[in-house]
């Protein structure tokens, strides 16, 4: 089998190294053509670290890159474009307001003297791209028209249209209805066997099994694996991508659960490309209980919190606090009855950025300091400063802008403003993305900490270890639907089972 | 322009200039006020006649006007909005001050057989009513509608000059000097009174300007609303009411632009359906000259006090000194824009200087 698959290009000894933490550590990695050679690991193990340096996007501290047997080293994107290395990241890079054909050529349009853009051609050639991926779209077609797995396809064509021979698909599916997937790994086949090399990068460890002809498994950094697919099965990916030692997450506290404190039933949310992002959810919390809701990307765990916290005015279903149904229809009426989120971005829904410290973290808890309509500024700040100490917030002072601070800060300070609001719930949105190790630690002991103190908490993770060290009870959705339920310590690989239950998904259609 | 360059060196040089750093932000953050003082110092020396007491009262009285649009339009542009309509409200609200006065609520039509006159307490209420309404018309098609604020208060600009000019099919109210009998007759007090030496518009200024301060430092809704400009989606997941502070503010605004309506129909003793045109641009202009930040989030009212006095004393320092009329129009937009251009550099200054207390 390697015979037929000749080695394109190969990182030896590689190192990346940025401020604070090492991405990468003494990497070898080969990638063969004319196969798939998928890259798997978890959140923050090196993969996008591992792709961009291929792709040029970002340059090795340590360490050789070959192609073709030539020593290289890109200098950027543009360069590794040159080499035939062309990359479609998670997120699209297209414009919904420009035709298929001047997406494609977006960059380096086909031009006559260089001035008049030659459309004919660039038609031309977008339909000879299409035909080659075997797609039925017309290039003059709106980007925005097409559906989502469409436009990846666009976005393989205009890789494509710079003469890639290596191609890095980052999570290509993870936007994907099932038909589209099957589409794509048509495109993937034909590609192959054109002699293109693959690197595919997924988090659906049934998907990679199908389609990978190679897999290389990352851990903090390192490969912890890497071998042809033939015999491999979920247990060893997991196996590797976790290890034996666990990271260090704070264990378990022997504390008792109390009652049940929150409830959720039903809970639908209508998708805009039909069918339900949020699928008839029901699930509760217990006093004291860390909940883990864990799920890949698009599963509707976000939306989920979402709905809980009267972000979705067409949602239906019931949400219950303290055995009490919860009527109210706006954000501050659901903070009143305990309600408290925690979210994803904590740029962009988090934080006001240009605020000061003490006015982001008293945001939600106005009404404490205000009689009649007078606020009082030395009680908000009293209170600010008490919570920067509890939260143990490292601020020069707490009247510089938010945005001085470190993620880690930044996060306590959103932590900080829910929990101003005494809330008897605590929903927290991928809690521990974007900051350091010391950062997380720090957060997870702060979330052990409140539940002990009877907080109910539900958080939602796309991190399997820090899903299972930390929950008490592990719950998976899948498809807007809670797809199973697992106590603490549960097996890693039925848990990631159930967060892909699509393995057949296709005969569905 | 030199000490800048010295500061923008303190990036390595931390303990020295550390307190040339800081001095030179205290200079940035009080610019406008610097400004001020540069201007009315100038025109003291240059311009004869510039420092008598007629003469600043003519200019307190010009720049309350254009003041309290701008404390409206201050709020407006913080939440990250604007709104174009304010000159057009001033219009039609002088429009609506000026036929009460004449001729009060005919109500003949509906076979009452009498007309309802009224008081000038009246009469001020209604107009005030009048321009808060059409501001809330501004909140519901920004916030229910969807609108962006640029084409809602747009429209409504048109909309309102149009409603003013049909209300006296594009006459002026003459002789609004009021009836006793209706106890009307002290509407002029509010254009052409004094009290303990200043006049009433001035006054009205400052009570404004206090209260808008005051809400905008001490209260909730005060700090919702820089919070709505600073990150909407932030705000409302937070719990704020976007949509009601939104609502507060363009009426607050239409509430303001119904004031100088009043202030103004009572000065001339007449309404006329074109006053207020283009105020809308002074009062953002002051807003602006003021740290008032177009993408919103940041502004101040005293800024904008401030900021309103310095076009104010720019334009009649300019008239006195004689420079013609199309010299000043030049003159007052390379302020604004400089204004802009300075307060960038106290930005980025200001980031640098706080990273670095952060990184000690």
């Amino acid at each position: 089998m390697t015979e037929a698959h000749p080695i394109g290009l190969s990182i030896r000894n590689g190192s990346k190294i940025y401020p604070g933490t090492q991405a990468l550590k003494n990497v070898d990695f080969d990638l063969r053509m004319g196969a798939v050679n998928v890259l798997v690991g978890e959140n923050g193990a090196g993969k996008s670290t591992l792709m961009k340096i291929i792709a040029g996007v970002e340059q090795l501290n340590g360490g050789t890159i070959e192609l073709d047997g030539q020593q290289v080293v890109f200098t950027d994107k543009t360069d590794a474009a040159r080499h035939g290395v062309g990359i479609v990241f998670q997120e699209l890079n297209l414009f919904p307001n420009l035709t298929v054909a001047e997406n494609i050529f977006v960059g380096h349009e086909k031009t006559r003297a260089g001035i008049h853009i030659d459309s004919q051609a660039q038609r031309t050639a977008a339909a000879a791209l299409m035909k080659r991926l075997e797609q039925n779209i017309d290039p003059d077609t709106p980007l925005g028209n097409l559906r989502i797995g469409q436009q990846q396809i666009v976005e393989i064509a205009k890789a494509l249209a710079e003469n890639a021979r290596i191609l890095i698909l980052d999570e290509p599916t993870s936007a994907l209805s099932a038909t589209e997937v099957e589409v794509l790994f048509r495109v993937i086949g034909d590609l192959r066997k054109q002699g293109v090399g693959i690197v595919y990068i997924s988090h659906r460890l049934e998907e990679l099994i199908r389609i990978g002809d190679y897999i290389t498994v990352l851990r903090d950094g390192a490969i912890t694996g890497s071998r042809s697919m033939q015999g491999v099965d979920i247990p060893w990916i997991v196996a590797n991508m976790i290890g034996s030692a666990s990271k260090e997450f704070p264990k378990t506290g022997d504390h008792q659960l109390g009652s049940e404190v929150f409830r959720v039933d039903n809970v639908c949310l209508p998708s805009p490309a039909g069918g339900y992002a949020v699928d008839h959810m029901s699930l509760s919390v217990r006093e004291g209980e860390i909940v883990g809701l864990y799920g890949l990307m698009g599963a509707g765990r976000s939306e989920l919190l979402e709905c809980i916290m009267a972000q979705h005015p067409n949602s239906s279903g019931q949400i219950f606090i303290g055995g009490k149904p919860v009527k109210e229809k706006s954000v501050s009426g659901r903070i009143r009855r305990g309600l408290a989120l925690i979210p994803e971005d904590r740029k962009r829904d988090g934080l006001v950025q240009i605020m000061t410290i003490r006015e982001n973290l008293t945001m939600s808890s106005l009404s404490d300091f205000t009689r009649t309509f007078h606020l009082s500024l030395k009680a908000e700040a009293i209170k600010a400063a008490e919570f920067v100490k509890r939260m143990a917030i490292k601020i020069a002072s707490l009247e510089h802008p938010v945005s001085s601070l470190s993620g880690g800060n930044q996060q306590k300070v959103v932590i900080g403003k829910a929990l101003m609001t005494k809330p008897k719930i605590l929903l927290m949105d991928e809690p521990s993305r974007g900051i350091d190790i010391g950062a997380k630690a720090e957060i997870f002991r702060t979330m052990r900490r409140l539940s002990a103190d009877g907080l109910g908490i539900l958080f939602v993770t796309s991190d399997l270890e820090e899903v299972l060290a930390l929950s008490d009870r592990v719950l998976v959705m899948a498809n807007g639907r809670l797809t199973g339920q697992f106590p603490a310590g549960a097996n890693a690989a039925d848990v990631v089972s159930a967060a892909t239950p699509n393995l057949n998904r296709v005969e569905t259609q | 322009m030199s000490s800048i360059d010295a500061a923008g060196n303190t990036k390595t040089v931390i303990g020295g200039h550390k307190s040339r750093t800081s001095a030179l932000l205290l200079l940035l953050h009080m610019r406008t006020f610097v400004a001020l003082i540069l201007v009315f110092t100038f025109f003291a020396i240059a311009a004869p006649n510039f420092l008598t007491t007629g003469n600043m009262l003519i200019i307190s009285k010009h720049v309350a006007l254009n003041a309290i649009l701008a404390i409206g339009m201050t709020f407006v542009i913080i939440t990250g909005g604007i709104d174009l309509s304010v000159g057009s409200i001033v219009g039609l609200c002088a429009m609506v001050a000026g036929y009460l006065v004449l001729y009060g609520i005919d109500l003949n039509f509906i076979g009452f057989g009498y007309s309802l006159q009224f008081n000038t307490i009246e009469i001020c209420l209604i107009v005030l009513v009048v321009g808060i309404f059409i501001g809330w018309i501004n909140g519901l098609l920004i916030t229910k509608l969807n609108v962006a604020p640029f084409i809602a208060t747009l429209g409504i600009l048109y909309v309102a000059r149009g409603a003013a000019l049909l209300f006296s099919e594009g006459r002026t109210f003459p002789n609004l000097s009021g009836n006793p009998e209706y106890g009307s007759d002290t509407f002029r007090v509010i254009g052409s009174g004094t009290f303990i030496g200043l006049p009433v518009s001035v006054w009205i200024m400052v009570v404004v300007a206090l209260g808008a301060a005051y809400l905008a430092t001490r209260t909730p809704l005060g700090r919702h609303i820089y919070a709505v400009g600073g990150n909407e989606r932030g705000a409302a997941l937070s719990g704020v009411n976007v949509d009601r502070t939104k609502l507060f503010v363009y009426m607050f605004s239409g509430l303001c632009a119904a004031l100088v309506g009043l202030i103004i129909s009572s000065q001339l003793q007449a309404s006329h359906p074109a006053s207020g045109e283009t105020f809308e641009l002074n009062a953002i202009a002051a807003a602006v000259l003021g740290g008032t930040s177009m993408s919103g989030g940041r502004g101040r009212i005293a800024g904008t006090i401030v900021g309103a006095f310095v076009i104010g004393i720019l334009a009649d320092g300019l008239i006195m000194m004689g420079v013609s009329s199309f010299w000043q129009t030049v003159i007052k937009g390379l302020v604004i824009i400089a204004a802009v251009v300075v307060d960038q550099v106290q930005q980025k200054l200001q980031a640098r200087v706080v990273l670095q207390q952060n990184a000690n």
